[in-house]
């Protein structure tokens, strides 16, 4: 098109040009996952019984779904393989050109495990608490004592505005009678 | 001038103070929700999504219809503040937008946005009440052989002909596919992939899945990624426009909006290509080209208006088809069905005070954005200075509270930690979202229309060619897959919206 402008040959090519990243070892596992998928939504598929009036039957859809998956999970091997690499993608708060900080993602994955093993005995009220601090605590927050402030305010708050505004009880846990 | 007279039901109907209120509200939380940085409509929509479980269907979807037009605005009013767009869509608003607002002319940036967005959206919804019944009126009479293939050539387009790379779209789309699987299928009552798990037989909520996707994948990813110094928010005062403003904007709103609504229309949807298209058109158009690149207002007010016109096109194949273009549209779907309304040909028919009310309120909400907003933008701008541990904190407080509302079960937090690692990953290795979500969503839709199809032929794979629609829209599909893979063969050079628009983003 003649309105767009010459591009730097090779600039659309990668993040960091002049680095030769090879293969994206990682994606390897995706495609793992892709396989993984595909072969056990062909075997579920197998357990089931095809009905009598139903030429289509339960069966198809799965088998076509689990062979497809199976295919894409083989094609992005080769493509890894091939040093084919995904966009990551962007996002006002994202900065690609560092190293992504893992350790802070699994520390917000054990406050969320945290939470869905203790919801039910501690109440939402409490867990929601901690979930909000402890997240602003793991992405770099400082202040605990306003933190947990205001994780209270949240939670409690919301835990009130879905029983008495939603008629949504949500679980009280060992509160429960002090709500 | 039927179409008239309903709309115009639906307004008296929407006109309650109570509706207001919920319009009111929806804008509010739309436009607040959809300003926080590195949250985008999609997300906004399906975090507010649990909201209105309390609410009458009608309620709930005059707040949507706030919710949605909302959530558009203020992630523009982001991309001309930030210099980074968190979404396809705004790409090309914050390519002139963002350098505006660095010359000063920030004010007169958001302004033009928000009025453009009005226009735009206003036009936009009044062709969505003159098309979508047509297009029902023909849809209703269509069999299940046509409307698989019309499903079939939503995810195919939305899959191959947006997006960078075609493998990771139909990975997306077949892991989507893969989750809408899990659970009782539909006719013969037989568990599929629940790992012997009841609450899986049961299928998965699909709130639980967007919000896990959606707003915990985004949480996570970001968490990985966050800039150690945050970007520089640009102060705005009141937006408004001068006279030469106004003389510049009007044109490109109006072509804008010409150009949003077909792509929004037709299920090869998205707001990427008519952006983009929209700035080309006024970069070619303007009297004063070198301007563009240093802050031009008509490179703002075009590729807003055609994203919002896009976004009141998809409403066309949502409410006529059933067929959800975006991620956006997929989501209000999903919300549709969770008040038990099974959206499709019928709906126009089947729920006309529920359609007309959206209808109706769309336009309600789409003036109550730009009363509300030309005020707030100060305070809309100070939003973007929260702390990120809080917003991201917020985020994830806010994505299991949503979840765990839907049945009250932890089951449901961990499927929402799954889905939300899945988000992470597909982040990672660049595979798209929107095919991910519509598989959810339109395969087991596409499995029922196939199967009911077929027992109609009594199993013959001729049954899906019966109708002449379903054959012509195949061969629109086998075009769609082939033409562009010859083209590049014989060009050399791929010339894609994507690669057009990484070259003007280069142009910065």
């Amino acid at each position: 098109m003649s309105v767009s402008h010459e591009a730097e040959p090779g600039a659309d090519q990668a993040v960091d040009p002049g680095v030769d990243p090879g293969a994206d070892r990682a994606q390897y596992g995706m495609a793992a996952l892709l396989l993984i998928l595909g072969a056990y939504t062909i075997y579920d598929a197998t357990t089931l019984k095809v009905g009598f009036a139903d030429p289509v039957g339960p069966r198809v859809f799965p088998y076509v779904i689990g062979v497809v998956m199976i295919a894409l999970g083989i094609l992005l091997g080769l493509a890894t393989a091939r040093g084919d690499r995904g966009e990551p993608e962007e996002g006002e708060d994202v900065d690609l050109t560092a190293r992504p900080d893992m350790v802070t993602v699994l520390k917000l994955v054990g406050i969320l495990v945290f939470n869905i093993a203790t919801i039910e005995f501690l109440g939402w009220a409490i867990t929601g608490a901690i979930l909000f601090a402890g997240c602003a605590w793991a992405l770099g927050s400082r202040t605990l004592l306003r933190d947990i402030v205001i994780g209270v305010l949240l939670s409690v708050g919301s835990w009130y505005f879905f029983y008495s505004g939603l008629d949504i009880p949500l679980s009280p846990g060992i509160l429960d009678g002090i709500l | 001038m039927d179409s008239l007279e309903l709309l115009w039901g639906g307004l008296e109907a929407a006109f309650t103070p109570t509706n207001l209120m919920y319009a009111a509200i929806g804008v509010f939380l739309g436009t607040f929700v959809g300003v926080l940085p590195g949250i985008g409509p999609a997300m906004a929509v399906a975090l507010l999504l649990p909201v209105t479980n309390g609410m009458e269907p009608t309620q709930a979807f005059i707040m949507f219809a706030g919710i949605y037009y909302g959530g558009m605005y203020g992630g523009s009013t982001t991309s001309i503040l930030l210099n980074t767009p968190g979404e396809s869509a705004s790409v090309m608003t914050a390519i002139e937008g963002n350098k505006m607002a660095k010359n000063g002319r920030a004010a007169q940036a958001l302004a033009t946005a928000a009025i453009g967005s009005f226009v735009a959206g206003t036009i936009g919804t009044m062709c969505v009440v003159f098309f979508a019944p047509a297009m029902a009126e023909v849809a209703v009479k269509v069999g299940a052989p046509s409307y698989f293939a019309m499903m079939l050539l939503a995810v195919v387009l939305v899959t191959s002909v947006l997006g960078s790379s075609k493998l990771r779209g139909f990975i997306g789309l077949f892991l989507g596919l893969t989750i809408g699987l899990v659970g009782l299928d539909l006719s013969t009552g037989q568990p599929r992939l629940d790992f012997g798990n009841d609450l899986l037989a049961g299928r998965i909520d699909v709130v639980v899945v967007a919000v896990g996707i959606f707003a915990l994948g985004e949480a996570l990813w970001v968490a990985a990624h966050l800039r150690s110094r945050p970007l520089t928010i640009i102060p705005v005062g009141q937006p408004f426009m001068g006279r030469e403003d106004w003389a510049r904007s009007w044109k490109p709103w109006l072509r804008g909006t010409a150009l949003g609504f077909p792509f929004g229309a037709v299920p090869a949807g998205g707001a990427e290509t008519p952006t983009f298209l929209s700035y080309l058109l006024e970069r070619r158009l303007a009297k004063n080209k070198d301007e563009f690149g240093h802050g031009a207002i008509e490179g703002v007010a075009g590729p807003e208006a055609a994203n919002n016109a896009s976004a009141a096109g998809t409403f066309v194949p949502l409410l006529a088809l059933g067929l959800p273009v975006t991620a956006t549209a997929t989501i209000m779907l999903a919300a549709m069905q969770g008040f038990g309304i099974q959206p499709g040909p019928q709906l126009m028919e089947s729920e006309p005070d529920l359609v007309w009310t959206l209808l109706a309120s769309l336009l309600i909400g789409n003036t109550l954005l730009l009363v509300l907003n030309l005020p707030l933008a100060p305070l809309w701008a100070k939003l973007l200075q929260t702390p990120r541990p809080y917003l991201y904190s917020g985020i994830l407080f806010f994505a299991s509270l949503g979840a765990y509302t839907v049945n009250q079960q932890p089951f449901d937090l961990f499927l929402l930690l799954l889905f939300g690692l899945l988000g992470f990953a597909i982040r990672r290795f660049g595979i798209p979202v929107l095919p991910l979500i519509l598989g959810v969503i339109l395969g087991p839709l596409m499995e029922v229309k196939l199967r009911e199809a077929l027992a109609l032929s009594d199993g013959a794979v001729s049954g899906l060619f019966n109708e002449p629609l379903a054959v012509i829209i195949y061969v629109i599909i086998a075009l769609a897959l082939f033409v562009p893979i010859v083209l590049q063969r014989v060009r050399g050079e791929p010339d894609t919206p994507t690669r057009e628009r990484e070259k003007a983003m280069e142009d910065r």
